[in-house]
């Protein structure tokens, strides 16, 4: 087993670990993901029916649709959503669904920013990733 | 003020500014979430300080009958809508908050949600808004203010990836069925860049970068395109790329743009079960447009055909005695909502025909429609005929 470390800058602060999922390509939370199942259901999406909850999701960004921040915070309540977003570039969108649920619920989905090389390293092989997002800057450990 | 806040920090803005207007996305049902921060906020006594709008909600307020889905979920639309009304904001359920008289002049800085109106709202206005969505746009509109970051700083404005039309043929550069189709591949190729089209006629008109800008949005994250000799922000070439060279150069070839228009049809062999246009909200040009299409003619018995748009817009088209003739044609005007969103198209058997690539897009996944996208007249065409009809003219080398 070897284990990495890289830092980050976050969006969203909490702490969080679990067993990542990388998307290839952006998604799009409203129209592309269900909150009800966890499940990637956009049909031009690569991975449709990827399932992402109790997940770490690893992604470039989001994409498309103002409305992914209800999605984000809709499956956070209800226990769908991943238990933390690790993004290549700062998406607001995701950032504000997983503020409002950290507010409304005090349930914690930390959102994290990586540069090009951190991120790039971040999607090899079966990984487990610990997420330990304080107020700026955020660890990400990683095990493989 | 605490999200405000929270969202600054997430962008690495120093300081907020003062915004004028807000355009708020939230009141669309999305879950339990949406009633509970919506009415959290009404619970609390919050008011919007600023001129509000809202984006479409659930339900078609003033023609209820259209809506054919779960009655309870119905009602809790229908609350929603109620608590952002209540809170201050505009009852104008449009999509399309440009077509609203008082909308944004150049320059000014707004916090506007819904990816299309933020993507009008910047490339065609030259006002200034970052992406919001749900949430954070009501409380820009309760605080007043907005971090002073992305899209609200000249420096992140310039354009970075130019997009070449100059081996599209004229023809095709001058029909509506272009623009939709080139934003959706300018969306799909951009990233998170700001994308440059150099090449469109000077001629081109306010609804076609409408749609332009709405395909962009949903196939990707674009906020603000420029448009040579076209966009306020972008004079000349030069002046789009903010005086340095382009990051990337994309040529734009017919091709290219038969397969993006390809994929964005689901359905191509299925009979035609009905017509859905006005994704974004059809303004009043594009009713003209319609009725000159339908020339007269009826829409064939047992084929659906919906127009969705605005309150504002539907008062004039009623003004203009077309809504009668619309209904006499056997179209249906939806408001308040959109065709895509909620379930108002009768279940059948089947394609949905479309001239939005937005409504393309997001249609599969949220209706369960089969989808063929096609040109405003080949959809009207289509309608009358009761069945499937493609101009064999529109696209050059197909």
């Amino acid at each position: 087993m070897t284990e990495d470390r890289a830092d980050g800058h976050t969006l969203v602060p909490g702490r969080a670990s679990g067993a990542a999922v990388v998307l290839e390509e952006p998604l799009s939370f409203w129209g592309g993901f269900d909150p009800v199942t966890g499940a990637v259901v956009d049909p031009s999406h690569p991975q449709a029916g990827a399932v992402l909850t109790d997940r770490v999701l690893i992604m470039p960004s989001g994409r498309g649709s103002s409305s992914s921040s209800s999605v984000v915070a809709e499956a956070i309540r209800r226990g769908t959503g991943p238990r933390a977003i690790l993004l290549r570039h700062p998406d607001p969108i995701l950032a504000v669904g997983a503020m409002v649920a950290a507010e409304l619920y005090g349930r914690s989905c930390p959102v994290v920013v990586l540069g090009a090389g951190e991120y790039g390293a971040l999607g090899e092989g079966e990984v487990e990733v610990e997420v330990e997002a304080g107020p700026d800057r955020a660890v990400i450990r990683t095990r493989r | 003020m605490r999200i405000v806040l929270g969202l600054a920090r997430a962008m690495g803005a120093d300081r907020l500014l003062d915004v004028r207007s807000a355009h708020v996305d939230g009141c669309l049902y999305h879950g339990q979430v949406s009633l509970d921060f919506a009415e959290r906020l009404v619970t609390g006594g919050a008011r919007v300080a600023i001129p509000t709008t809202l984006n479409v909600g659930a339900l078609d307020l003033l023609h209820p009958e259209l809506y054919r889905g779960d009655r309870e979920a119905g009602e809790r639309g229908r609350r929603l809508m109620d608590a952002y009304v209540s809170l201050g904001c505009r009852p104008s359920w449009t999509c399309a908050p440009y077509q609203l008289p008082e909308r944004p002049s150049f320059g000014e800085h707004v916090a506007w949600a819904e990816s299309n109106a933020i993507v009008f709202a910047n490339s065609v206005l030259g006002a200034r808004t970052e992406r919001y969505g749900d949430f954070i746009d009501v409380c820009a509109a309760i605080t007043g203010r907005a971090p002073d970051a992305g899209l609200h700083r000249a420096e992140n404005r310039r354009g970075q990836i130019v997009f070449r039309m100059s081996g599209v043929p004229e023809r095709l550069l001058r029909d509506d069925v272009l623009f939709p189709v080139l934003g959706h591949l300018i969306g799909a190729r951009t990233g998170t860049m700001v994308p440059v089209v150099q090449g469109l006629p000077l001629t081109t008109t306010e609804d076609q970068l409408k749609a332009l800008g709405a395909g962009t949005a949903s196939s990707g994250s674009v906020g603000l395109f420029h448009a040579v000799g076209v966009t306020p922000e972008a004079p000349t070439l030069e002046a789009a790329l903010g005086g340095r060279g382009p990051d990337r150069e994309i040529e734009v070839t017919t091709r290219d743009l038969v397969r993006v228009r390809d994929s964005l049809s689901t359905g191509t062999s299925s009979p035609l079960r009905a017509v859905s246009i006005g994704t974004p909200h059809a303004s009043l040009a594009e009713f003209e447009q319609l009725i000159r299409l339908l020339g007269g003619s009826r829409v064939k018995a047992g084929v659906g055909f919906f127009v969705s748009t605005g309150r504002h817009i539907l008062r004039q088209i009623e003004e203009r005695g077309w809504l009668e003739v619309l209904a006499q044609a056997g179209v249906s005007v939806v408001t308040d909502t959109c065709t895509y969103v909620t379930p108002i198209i009768p279940p059948g058997r089947g394609a949905v025909m479309t001239n939005s690539a937005k409504w393309a897009h997001y249609a599969p996944a949220n209706i369960g429609a089969q989808v063929l996208f096609a040109s405003s007249a080949e959809c009207v065409r289509s309608a009358v005929l009761g069945t499937i009809w493609r101009d064999p003219e529109l696209w050059p080398d197909d």
